[in-house]
């Protein structure tokens, strides 16, 4: 009874009551996902689930048994920054940064959703390729709340980095 | 949260078995459930992880689909067919939640959530005939501008938060059950009750009873069908109000048209006297705001929410001259 977080086998919990989220940081001391309102309202405890985006505070670790977990602290490399954590410093896409993992795990997951072609609800036409325009990326990300007000340089950061990626 | 035991079922029987005692709740993605049980209006005593069951989307003989409980939202809403055949789906369900929550609910799940009155999420201090059934509502004399303006009772005038099922209910979808007493099927407008005296039970399911599958009939003119939720912020909120609709124009008249409405009732309205008041007639805005009079006839709003029956109008309006325009 075993998922992986970050290349590393973690034994899930035995209590069932667990959260994904409580189960990263109080577990397994991986403190990048963030508890904001614990309701599912803010998106600052995004994590991918084989590449998925989900709230890890909704989540109950039990369920997801056998999965790969990624979480801010898999990202980077062993010598340089993913090119999202990079844009983000670049783009001031944070104050305070307690929304910062979420945001960053929420847009990698956003990118492939984009790329296999998920409409959104601003999308004109369903059936189209996507082209991940400002207002394309304002409702696709808008499950990540940011109450210092960094939206605008999230928004640059993403669009630089995965804009691109996402309309190959 | 209460304690409980977790188990996962490896198939329908298994499920029925595990999920027959009076403490079981079944589990899809847990994104309404988990929350509740955080605030302990649910305490359930076993938790039936149905996740692993069906999560197919197939398409019927005679051009409909059948929908595995188990979808999750995203891989409805993506779906090609369902794209093309029946947008208004893709739009509604493209219009709740995050992309994030959408990613973990599954179709079942969505039918099968909870109001989101605050009164009834407050254990602490507000009286809710839906959590404690003889308490009293605190919201009839309270802060109810999100609650419904259509067949409410003095016991309950909570809304069903859902988008997906204004689609559902629009497109005359077939819910698929299994029981004790093995498998049968309702009418999606059957599903989901008003409140009347019990506003406890949400819906017609019996104890115990799984939903499996939700069947969309087919409906070719569906392809002319759109989702339009208004709310208090542009993504991420609960609908105020939302219209549902699939128009189809034989010239300059409606040959025929579906109609659900969102944020105004218990349950997903299905929009009866508006369609009657429409079929037959000119496509015209004036028969588009009498269509949406006759449909509010009945409409009893609270201190409030009376906005709603004016936001409902005007939705219906644009939306009802966004797919003439498109139809025609």
């Amino acid at each position: 009874m075993s998922m992986n977080v970050n290349g590393a086998t973690a034994k899930l919990p035995t209590d069932a009551r667990v959260s994904l989220l409580d189960f990263l940081r109080d577990h397994l001391q991986l403190y990048g996902s963030k508890k904001g309102c614990d309701q599912g309202a803010c998106g600052a405890c995004t994590v991918l689930v084989d590449g998925e985006r989900i709230l890890s505070c909704l989540a109950l670790a039990v369920q997801y048994e056998g999965r790969k977990i990624t979480t801010v602290e898999g990202l980077a490399d062993a010598n340089a920054l993913h090119p999202l954590q990079q844009a983000f410093i670049d783009h001031d896409g944070f104050q305070c940064g307690y929304c910062t993992p979420g945001q960053i795990c929420s847009a990698i997951g956003m990118a492939a959703e984009a790329k296999r072609g998920v409409p959104s609800y601003v999308s004109g036409d369903l059936a189209a390729d996507v082209i991940l325009t400002r207002e394309e990326l304002q409702e696709r990300m808008s499950g990540n709340l940011c109450r210092c007000g960094a939206h605008n340089g999230i928004i640059e950061a993403i669009r630089e980095t995965m804009a691109d990626e996402a309309a190959e | 949260m209460t304690p409980f035991t977790y188990v996962r079922a490896g198939d329908i029987a298994d499920a029925l078995r595990l999920g027959a005692g009076s403490a079981a709740a079944y589990l899809g993605g847990g994104t309404n459930l988990v929350d509740l049980m955080r605030e302990t209006v649910a305490r359930p005593g076993t938790l039936v992880d149905v996740t692993g069951l069906s999560d197919t989307i197939e398409e019927t003989d005679g051009g409909g689909m059948l929908i595995g409980a188990a979808v999750r939202n995203t891989s409805l809403a993506e779906h090609r067919a369902v794209r093309t055949r029946y947008p208004v789906l893709t739009r509604a369900i493209l219009a709740g939640a995050s992309a994030q929550i959408r990613n973990m609910a599954t179709v079942g799940g969505n039918l099968l959530q909870r109001t989101r009155c605050s009164y009834f999420y407050d254990t602490e201090g507000s009286r809710c005939n839906k959590r404690a059934p003889g308490a009293g509502c605190d919201a009839i004399e309270g802060f109810n501008r999100n609650h419904a303006i259509l067949g409410a009772s003095v016991m309950c005038v909570a809304t069903h938060p859902s988008d997906m099922c204004v689609a559902l209910a629009a497109l005359d979808a077939i819910v698929h059950l299994r029981g004790r007493h093995g498998a049968r099927t309702l009418p999606f407008t059957e599903l989901h009750r008003l409140p009347v005296d019990h506003p406890e039970i949400d819906t017609m399911l019996e104890p115990g009873e799984l939903i499996t599958a939700v069947e969309l009939p087919p409906l070719p003119f569906a392809k002319t069908s759109t989702y339009r939720k208004v709310r208090d912020r542009a993504s991420y909120a609960f609908a105020l109000v939302s219209v549902a609709a699939a128009v189809q124009l034989d010239g300059d008249r409606i040959e025929d048209v579906r109609i659900a409405l969102g944020g105004v009732a218990h349950k997903p309205w299905r929009a009866l006297k508006a369609e009657a008041a429409l079929r037959n007639g000119p496509a015209t805005k004036e028969a588009f705001r009498a269509a949406a009079i006759s449909e509010l006839a009945a409409a009893n709003p609270l201190r409030d929410n009376s906005f709603k029956i004016e936001l409902v109008t005007r939705t219906l309006i644009a939306v009802l001259c966004d797919l003439a325009g498109a139809a025609a």
